[in-house]
């Protein structure tokens, strides 16, 4: 099948149930995006589809289609999206290992609410756990994000 | 801090013993190691191998820090660093880290062996890392002034140069010729006043990694032909492949082989999907053994036997019935905590690479001495032969330092099996019913309090599986039959041993469940028990749980510095129905950390509004990264106060992924206002302080709030 991935075109060979998450990382070599639970539960997983925030993890590449595969690794090529440049100024990450889809996540919430509120904040990014516990970073992040895209 | 024993490698040592001929300085170093080492018990003490680097200074002058420890989130990757450059006086823009390759060199301090665990990364590399950027800074003027022909007492660091007069060359110039003095056999430190990165709010250096994905986790390795595999482990602790069917997983597209491993059945294919098919198509007969009949509401209920009985001692003083019998009043109560799964974000991964001679192994580990012996054991190789690279950790929480080394041995197991470079991966559902809890555990207290409401003799037991029995550790860590760890935070709690009359005593089940450190250890459960009991008796003497607190200690600064300043912070305002404030604190891990919870109660609901966390961890090297571990405890503690616990029916476990042992999400963080108690006191730890307290403080605000005592985790309101 083809995939659109970071605009470029892939040509993979997968079983047709494959979830976009394995397909991605161990078929086209895209590691920044990882796996926490395989049931939706975590957003660990998290990459966009035509922008939209999507679970990779339970989402089967062969239903992509035509859509186009953003990951964490196309956000930019060099860290300079200004939700990455708002996650290392807010010092957020622990661990990390959740952060591409929490990064994930923000970045597609900013798209279409560029200057979320709190309970904005809190209902986009509800889905998406850290054990390490940076919530309070992330939202403080967020705010950060929204100020540097609106300049 | 332990003695050291500094010096400094030959370059061609190094070469030998470096992937890659470095240009430039290499500092390297070792250090002696204690006499009783865990892993050395019993056997003679191995020979130190040459000493590897831990610093590297290029030509371009960048510097590179070799870090002994494991980068968990806790922030080594930028609290060693820090410690090195403070000495090294280098553009601190310049420095990078990098895991250290497992080496004896690298052992650690106290405990003589490589590992990362009980907070103790900081304090026990203080000394060594500022050492180890002493040496170099001496070695890089002494380049310049013999270049320059001048005295080096007259030349001076500034931002990554030696300079003297009007010449200056960088430490990149000077690493060449810095590499060919003999390095000094004494360094003298900076003095605290002349600090200039100890103590500044720093930012980590990895963020620009786990920003964009590039940072490496042990499951993103990628080889050449690395093959993935899941294993089939047993549903109950303890139980054996009575036979198994494989053909239907082998008929999976992808799958390279199935093959039977001590713990299991290994199904190793192309992907982890198809590892993940042909795992769900084995059929598989079990004996479960003895674990079958395992329930862990059966086993509360034998743990509250066990406690009407007496245990082994664990410590004793006067005479603590007798005062108690005659007391004005006495208090009595059970606090329980559940068995419960570490559940790092990053499920347990290992990657093996197996060769004739030599064995490559790339995780996330806390473990690398006792992780890379296991390796050559199973492999047939001396430890040497066993190249253990440290990936970041997906968070470790104590999961990830396992005596019995268990993921990377299955893993060694694996890939012996299946004569292919192997990953071996874990589900989420692998994670929480694989076993390696934080132990079940009961307090069983009985106080009795003097006319003045004060506490005259205090009797406890608790009830806890040993973690380090029938481990390598148990001959240092087992005193008498007691397990510390297993009565940390109440054998040593200040309200208990400045009593004339105490005991404390302990049962240690044996049980097939296996059990390990989690994050603050037998504190995560002595806190909330001493912390919530605490309040009991101020409420029972109609003190306030705050003055009570500072009542009994008031012979530890410490503790009530802590006390004060979160107390102060949080400006508590008056209580009003279905709001509550509570507070704890508690010591642990050489530091001392109190909370004030905010509480509100609603329609039967507990929800943590706000909470201040107070800490004295002595000299505090990043206070944003110390804050970050504050807030981060927190979250982790709440996780356990109101969601944890593993159910273990007929044997088995039986919750399974983060749909049925929810963890804290994002709306049920709350607002953490984290301070620092400004001391010069040595560093303590912080990775796991700030978790112990918590539970209570949040207990204690719900009686606050609802009249209701809450004694078993994690805390739910009756209907």
């Amino acid at each position: 099948m083809k995939l659109h991935v970071n605009g470029r075109e892939v040509e993979v060979s997968a079983p047709p149930d494959m979830p976009l998450l394995w397909v991605l990382r161990d078929l086209v070599g895209l590691t920044g995006t990882k796996y926490g639970c395989g049931i939706a539960q975590c957003g660990t997983c998290t990459v966009h589809l035509d922008g939209q925030p999507t679970r990779s993890c339970i989402t089967p590449a062969s239903a992509v289609g035509d859509r186009k595969i953003t990951t964490i690794e196309g956000l930019s090529a060099d860290g300079s999206h200004p939700v990455q440049r708002a996650w290392v100024e807010t010092d957020v990450v622990q661990c990390g290992y959740c952060q591409s889809g929490q990064i994930m996540a923000c970045a597609a919430l900013l798209e279409k609410t560029p200057k979320p509120d709190d309970a904005q904040i809190e209902m986009a990014m509800a889905g998406n756990l850290c054990r390490c516990g940076t919530y309070q970073r992330i939202k403080t992040a967020v705010h950060r994000a929204a100020e540097l895209i609106g300049g | 801090m332990t003695p050291h024993e500094t010096q400094a490698a030959s370059r061609r040592t190094f070469l030998k013993t470096s992937a890659g001929a470095l240009a430039g300085l290499v500092i390297s170093f070792r250090v002696r190691l204690p006499a009783a080492s865990p892993i050395t018990n019993g056997s003679p003490r191995a020979k130190l191998p040459a000493p590897d680097a831990f610093l590297h200074i290029a030509p371009d002058d960048s510097i590179t820090v070799f870090l002994a420890h494991s980068e968990m989130g806790q922030g080594v990757w930028t609290g060693l660093p820090m410690l090195l450059a403070e000495e090294l006086g280098c553009d601190w823009q310049k420095v990078q880290a990098k895991h250290a390759l497992a080496a004896p060199a690298y052992a650690h301090t106290a405990y003589g062996m490589q590992m990362t665990g009980g907070s103790t990364s900081t304090w026990s590399e203080f000394d060594r890392y500022r050492q180890v950027g002493a040496m170099a800074r001496t070695m890089l003027i002494e380049a310049a002034a013999k270049q320059w022909g001048v005295e080096a007492a007259a030349c001076r660091v500034d931002q990554g140069s030696v300079v003297h007069s009007d010449k200056k060359l960088t430490f990149g110039q000077l690493a060449e010729a810095a590499m060919r003095l003999t390095p000094p056999t004494e360094v003298t430190l900076e003095p605290p006043a002349e600090w200039k990165l100890i103590g500044k709010p720093t930012r980590r250096l990895d963020s620009a990694l786990k920003v964009t994905g590039r940072a490496e986790f042990g499951f993103d390795v990628k080889l050449p032909g690395l093959l993935t595999a899941l294993v089939a482990r047993a549903p109950v602790f303890g139980g054996k492949v009575k036979s198994f069917k494989a053909d239907a997983a082998k008929a999976v597209d992808g799958v390279r082989g199935v093959y039977q491993v001590p713990s299991g059945i290994a199904v190793v294919a192309d992907h982890f999907w198809a590892a993940k098919k042909g795992r769900d198509a084995l059929t598989i007969e079990w004996d479960h053994g003895a674990g079958a009949s395992l329930s862990t509401d059966a086993l509360r209920a034998e743990y509250r036997a066990m406690a009407k009985k007496p245990g082994l001692v664990a410590t004793t003083a006067g005479d603590a019935a007798a005062q108690i019998d005659g007391a004005a009043q006495v208090v009595s109560a059970e606090y329980e905590a559940p068995y419960l799964p570490h559940a790092p974000m990053e499920p347990l991964n290992c990657t093996v690479r197996l060769r004739k001679d030599s064995c490559e192994i790339w995780t996330g580990t806390q473990f690398q001495t006792p992780d890379q012996a296991a390796a050559a054991h199973i492999a047939g190789l001396k430890p040497e032969q066993v190249t253990l690279h440290t990936t970041f950790l997906g968070g470790g929480f104590g999961r990830r330092a396992n005596p019995a080394c268990d993921f990377v041995a299955e893993a060694v197991h694996v890939a012996k099996a299946a004569g292919a470079p192997v990953k071996t991966v874990w589900t989420r559902e692998d994670d929480v019913r694989g076993g390696y809890y934080r132990p079940m555990a009961l307090h069983s207290m009985r106080v009795g309090l003097g006319d003045d409401g004060l506490p005259v003799g205090w009797h406890h037991r608790v009830v806890c599986q040993s973690i380090v029995a029938g481990t390598p550790f148990a001959a240092v860590m087992i005193k008498n039959g007691v397990d510390g760890a297993s009565v940390e935070g109440v054998a040593d709690s200040p309200y208990v041993t400045d009593m004339p009359h105490h005991h404390v005593e302990l049962h240690s089940p044996i049980l097939p469940v296996p059990v390990l450190w989690w994050r603050s250890v037998g504190h995560s459960h002595s806190a909330f028990a001493m912390e919530s009991f605490i309040d009991e008796l101020a409420h029972a003497a109609k003190i306030d749980p705050i003055e009570y607190r500072r009542r009994l200690l008031k012979k530890h600064p410490r503790h009530l510095g802590a006390l004060n300043l979160a107390v102060e912070k949080a400006n508590l305002g008056p209580a009003t129905k279905g709001k509550g404030y509570g507070v704890a604190v508690h010591e642990s891990f050489g530091s001392y950390v109190a909370h004030v919870a905010e509480v509100t109660v609603t329609d039967g609901r507990i929800k943590v509004e706000r909470v201040v966390v107070a800490i004295d961890c002595g000299v505090c090297v990043n206070p944003l990264g110390v804050a970050a571990q504050l807030e981060g405890g927190t979250a982790f503690g709440l996780t356990a106060a109101l969601y944890g616990e593993l159910n273990i029916e007929a044997g088995q476990v039986k919750e399974s992924n983060f749909h049925n042992h929810p963890l804290l999400r994002f709306h049920e963080m709350p607002k953490v206002e984290a301070h620092i108690v400004p001391s010069s006191a040595p560093p303590g730890g912080v990775g796991e302080p700030g978790v112990p307290p918590i539970a209570a403080a949040v207990g204690n605000a719900v009686f606050v709030a609802t009249g209701q005592r809450l004694r078993r985790l994690p805390l739910r309101l009756a209907k």
